[in-house]
């Protein structure tokens, strides 16, 4: 067995890796080592072609590959080192070893000072949602689908249906449209709009592609390929009407109905997962509940913007390269973040209130979608932020910004304010 | 011509109302605010968008070159840009932004590579 | 035309038991199978448990061939190396109705000679079993009831009687059979005629089209629709055995257990249809599993189900299983009523068919080198460090994991595509190594596993499909 040592050690290659390498880099790690599973870096970003990307972080509306090179080649100045086409079996955070494959470095065990998780998220799937009927081919997550056609050079149906009106399921729906194939409805089971409104603008309205809300996939039909699917409206409690289904022809499904963070490393380490976010739970500095285990981007929460990942996964690499030096204090005062009214999850979910080094970014998402309110932060009755949106909706992530020096109280709440 | 245009401006996403003819607008109702108007405007007068998609790289199957408009191209030229970038191919190396298609369908804006290729 | 001695019709467990139980012999046999794999359907869609036969009906062939396999198994899955475990069923009494019917089950069990049937109080049963549902009142242990790895069960049978001479013809419909003077002379079929001296009918589902066309269709098949649930290795609530019901009169029930690769399992329901290709799932049916599976373990989440399926059990009109040859057609076996029990009592009818045939004057000699054994697919996985290490220098393609949610390599994705009766299919590999078997269900090695196929088999990604005839993958290519 190959071993190795560093002093941060990065499980994924995507943003969220990136971000964080460069960070670690920054604070003055001296060896940071990127384990990436694929043959390059990028992660999910390779194959997300289209443009919608930095307009937080770099105020221009980039591509996927635009967005991760630019990361990619700041981590290549710095000196940030990475395995491609490596594997990570075992994270073990009491001895901080990674035990890794690969075929150009067999099996390793990398000693590290400390360990960033950041292996992204997967898709939820058609059984994951219990979808009845046959089992033919023909049935893609939306994700899969994007990799094998922007990816491999491989096109995968001509007819296609999509289930879930989420950003990557429209983005597809432009894409299949765009090269030839047709699109025939997009299926959502709420009422309103999964993703961006600019794609439903962009992706669907554009190519005359029909969104029926409020509808669902009662059964899949065909037994070699699929043949067709059966499409019901459903009444307030999201129970199909089954009298009123309809079959839909088609040679494809995709389905875009929702992505999972993905633990399995963090589940066999032990770690304590988060029952709401299905990611690890957090402190301010993307700590877990190991010590020398960090965790950013989506296998901690599933982020709508990437923009949002690097910025997490920055705070990510710092705290781990900080910990790598000896320059973190164990945690002192942790002071737990609670979810108020119309919040449905918090990132990160306790706060080290002793030390005191003063802005905290708290994400969050909401239950319902809602119309003008205040989200509030606050500490019993203190408000230590507050900021006004004319729409929330779960779609897309919120967050407010407090000063930890502001902590005085034993939890952090965030509520979703309805004005009067 | 009546157009009714979904606002992308802010989550909100405004049902606007445009009557016009020609490029010249004569109502506009259902806007929030003034973004709204310049947005709808666009819309109306001259849609426009960025086209991303693929090119084939000469001599390779199974990877394909991302490409973009540099800039925003005309709504309904999307398709007739596609036929071009589906029959053309590219050679290796490339850098970031090195033009593959230039002035594609008339429109004035270049068709680049958005990645590097060694 | 080809020739041979025997023709087995069907690659599923029972025809796989029997061309492998053949094979100790010096006889030609051709196994002629419809599908593009071995492992039939029936075989491939169940609980993968191995039965002890306590529930029998005591007296039957079923009784006395299940009884007889079980303890078998103790040595064929060492000699072909099939996942297999000992776990143990538990048949828990919830209200006072169903602990009034355990000393009759118990009865019965020994009737069918099971006499490691237990009792157990509820409070053992909860020791045993910690998320049974809480008002357990006792009930049965059954120690030898086990749990198998079916797929690779099958495929070991096949690849063992390969390598003993015996051929698939796979992708292969039987679409005639044709006799001469009340004898077999040659089957027809979508490929070539052989020309045979006996033929064994173990097409399952299809038995009574095979039976018809030698005139011997004295019964009919009826499809029994089964559907499970397959839950995730990380559900919060699981079980440790196979938590059997207590049958009603109308129905055997529906059980929970584990499977031999940590997942659990839900279900069956039964529903008899007209269709022997219908093997879809349904609103209704998974949602009786559900309910009727909360009797037993309150707290079953099948919100954390990875994939549900439903498999058809060939169930017999008139019932029962049945082993006829006839005085006036020389040459030919007939098995029908092969239905849940078959997987279990497959071994054992291996055994009793062709002892059966001897006895009518078959004159097969017995070979003197027979291999007894197959080694399976190395799974990477199941490794220690050290040999994991040792694989990977040997062999470097053990390195790329191809599947991340089973650490499945591509070693063992090309050993499964180009071992005897390899994989064609994307299924096919699943069946043998269970990439795509995990929670992400293909979505990310999916399309690495359409290119590997492509690859190795020296044909476009759209030549490749999931796996019958007409499941392509792919459409072309995007330039």
């Amino acid at each position: 067995m190959n071993n190795m040592k560093c002093d941060v050690v990065i499980i994924g290659g995507g943003p969220a890796g990136l971000a964080a390498a460069i960070a670690a880099k920054q604070e003055g790690a001296e060896k940071v080592l990127i384990v990436e599973r694929d043959h390059a870096l990028g992660g999910i970003l390779q194959q997300c072609i289209h443009p919608g990307f930095g307009l937080t972080r770099f105020g221009e509306e980039l591509t996927g590959p635009e967005y991760y090179s630019r990361f990619v080649d700041q981590a290549n100045e710095l000196g940030v080192e990475y395995m491609l086409g490596a594997m990570v079996l075992q994270v073990n955070n009491e001895t901080n070893e990674v035990i890794c494959t690969g075929s150009e470095y067999g099996l390793a065990c990398i000693q590290a000072g400390s360990i960033v998780l950041a292996m992204g998220c997967r898709e939820r799937t058609r059984a994951g949602i219990m979808v009845p009927g046959t089992r033919p081919s023909g049935l893609f997550t939306a994700g899969s689908a994007q990799r094998l056609v922007n990816r491999q050079n491989i096109m995968v149906g001509k007819k296609v249906v999509i289930l879930g009106s989420g950003d990557i399921g429209m983005i597809m729906a432009r894409r299949m449209s765009l090269e030839g194939a047709k699109v025939v409805m997009v299926v959502e089971l709420m009422d309103y709009l999964a993703g961006l409104t600019r794609n439903r603008v962009q992706c669907l309205d554009d190519f005359g592609i029909p969104l029926k809300l409020s509808h669902t996939i009662t059964r899949i039909e065909g037994d070699e390929r699929v043949t067709g699917v059966w499409v019901a409206p459903v009444d307030e409690n999201k129970k199909p009407i089954a009298e009123q289904a309809e079959l839909v022809e088609c040679d494809t499904v995709l389905f875009s109905v929702g992505l999972l963070p993905e633990n399995e490393l963090t589940r066999k380490a032990g770690i304590e997962i988060n029952p709401v976010t299905n990611g690890p739970a957090v402190n301010q500095y993307m700590q877990t509940s190991s010590p020398s285990v960090f965790a950013c981007g989506n296998v901690v929460h599933v982020n709508d913007l990437v923009d949002n990942v690097s910025a997490e996964s920055a705070v990510a690499g710092k705290y781990a390269a900080m910990y790598a030096m000896g320059k973190l204090k164990d945690a002192q005062k942790n002071v737990p973040c609670v979810t108020g009214r119309n919040v449905r999850y918090l990132c990160p979910q306790s706060i080290d209130a002793n030390q005191k080094d003063g802005k905290v970014t708290l994400y969050f998402r909401v239950l319902q979608p809602e119309q003008k309110v205040t989200l509030v932060a606050r500490c019993g009755d203190e408000i230590l932020a507050k900021h006004k949106e004319i729409l929330v909706n779960p779609g897309e992530m919120n967050h407010l910004t407090i000063d930890t020096n502001m902590i005085s109280g034993s939890d952090v709440t965030v509520e979703v304010v309805k004005e009067a | 011509m009546k157009k009714e245009i979904i606002c992308t401006v802010c989550p909100r996403g405004c049902h606007i109302n445009v009557e016009g003819e020609g490029e010249k607008i004569l109502s506009m109702e259902g806007y929030g605010c003034k973004r709204g108007v310049t947005y709808a405007t666009a819309e109306f007068t001259n849609p426009v968008r960025i086209l991303t998609t693929l090119v084939k790289i000469d001599g390779v199957d199974g990877e394909l070159l991302p490409v973009r408009s540099a800039n925003p191209v005309p709504k309904e030229k999307l398709f007739d840009c596609m036929e071009i970038i589906r029959k053309t191919k590219v050679g290796v190396p490339l850098k970031m932004h090195d033009v593959i298609i230039k002035n594609i369908c008339d429109t004035g804006v270049d068709i680049v590579a958005t990645k590097a290729v060694k | 035309m080809l020739k041979t001695d025997v023709v087995v019709i069907g690659a599923g467990a029972v025809g796989c038991a029997v061309a492998r139980e053949l094979s100790k012999y010096a006889v030609d046999v051709i196994v002629v199978e419809k599908n593009d794999d071995v492992g039939g359907d029936a075989s491939k869609s169940n609980s993968a448990i191995i039965h002890t036969g306590y529930d029998a009906a005591p007296g039957t062939l079923e009784s006395q061939l299940v009884v007889a396999a079980n303890p078998m198994y103790d040595e064929i899955v060492k000699d072909l190396d099939v996942p297999f475990s000992r776990i143990g069923a538990i048949l828990p009494a919830i209200t006072q109705e169903q602990f009034e019917k355990l000393p009759e089950i118990k009865e019965k069990a020994f009737r069918n000679h099971v006499y490691d049937i237990e009792y157990k109080s509820g409070e053992q049963l909860l020791e045993m079993e910690p998320n049974l549902n809480p008002e357990v009142k006792g009930g049965l242990w059954i120690p030898r009831e086990s749990i198998i790895d079916p797929f690779i069960f099958v495929q070991a049978m096949a690849e063992n009687a390969c390598a003993n001479g015996v051929r698939f013809l796979l992708n292969t419909k039987v679409t005639d059979i044709h006799t001469e003077n009340g004898k077999i002379k040659s089957v027809v079929t979508t490929d070539e005629t052989i020309e045979t001296k006996y033929v064994i009918n173990c097409a399952g589902l299809y038995c009574d089209e095979i039976a018809q066309m030698v005139g011997k269709a004295e019964y009919k098949v009826v499809a029994r629709k089964g559907q499970f649930f397959i839950l995730d290795k990380n559900t919060s609530c699981r079980v440790e055995h196979i938590v059997l019901p207590i049958p009603t009169k109308v129905t055997k029930g529906k059980l929970m257990c584990p499977t031999i690769h940590g997942n659990m399992l839900v279900g069956p329901t039964a529903e008899d249809q007209d269709s022997k290709t219908d093997k879809s799932t349904s609103a209704e049916g998974l949602a009786s599993i559900t309910a009727d599976v909360t009797n037993l373990v309150p707290n079953v989440n099948v919100r954390d189900t990875i994939t549900q399926y439903s498999g058809l059990r060939p169930n017999r009109n008139p019932e029962g299983l049945h082993f006829d040859i006839w005085d006036d057609l020389e040459g030919y076996v007939n098995l029908s009523g092969v239905r849940s029990t078959g997987l279990t009592l497959s071994v054992s009818m291996g055994k009793y068919v062709v002892e059966q045939m001897l006895y009518h004057g078959a004159g097969f000699k017995l070979k003197d080198h027979f291999i007894k054994e197959r080694k399976g697919i190395v799974k990477f996985s199941e490794c220690s460090l050290e040999e994991q290490d040792a694989l990977i220098k040997e062999n470097p393609l053990y390195a790329n994991v191809v599947c991340r949610c089973e650490t499945i390599t591509e070693a063992e994705i090309l050993e499964a595509i180009h071992r005897p009766l390899g994989a064609r299919t994307v299924d096919a590999v699943k069946r043998r190594v269970r990439a795509g078997m995990g929670r992400c269900q293909a979505g990310f090695c999916g399309p690495k596993v359409i290119e590997i196929l492509a690859r190795e088999l020296h044909c476009e990604p759209t030549d490749i499909n999931k796996n019958i005839e007409g499941s392509y993958m792919v459409t072309g290519t995007t330039r």
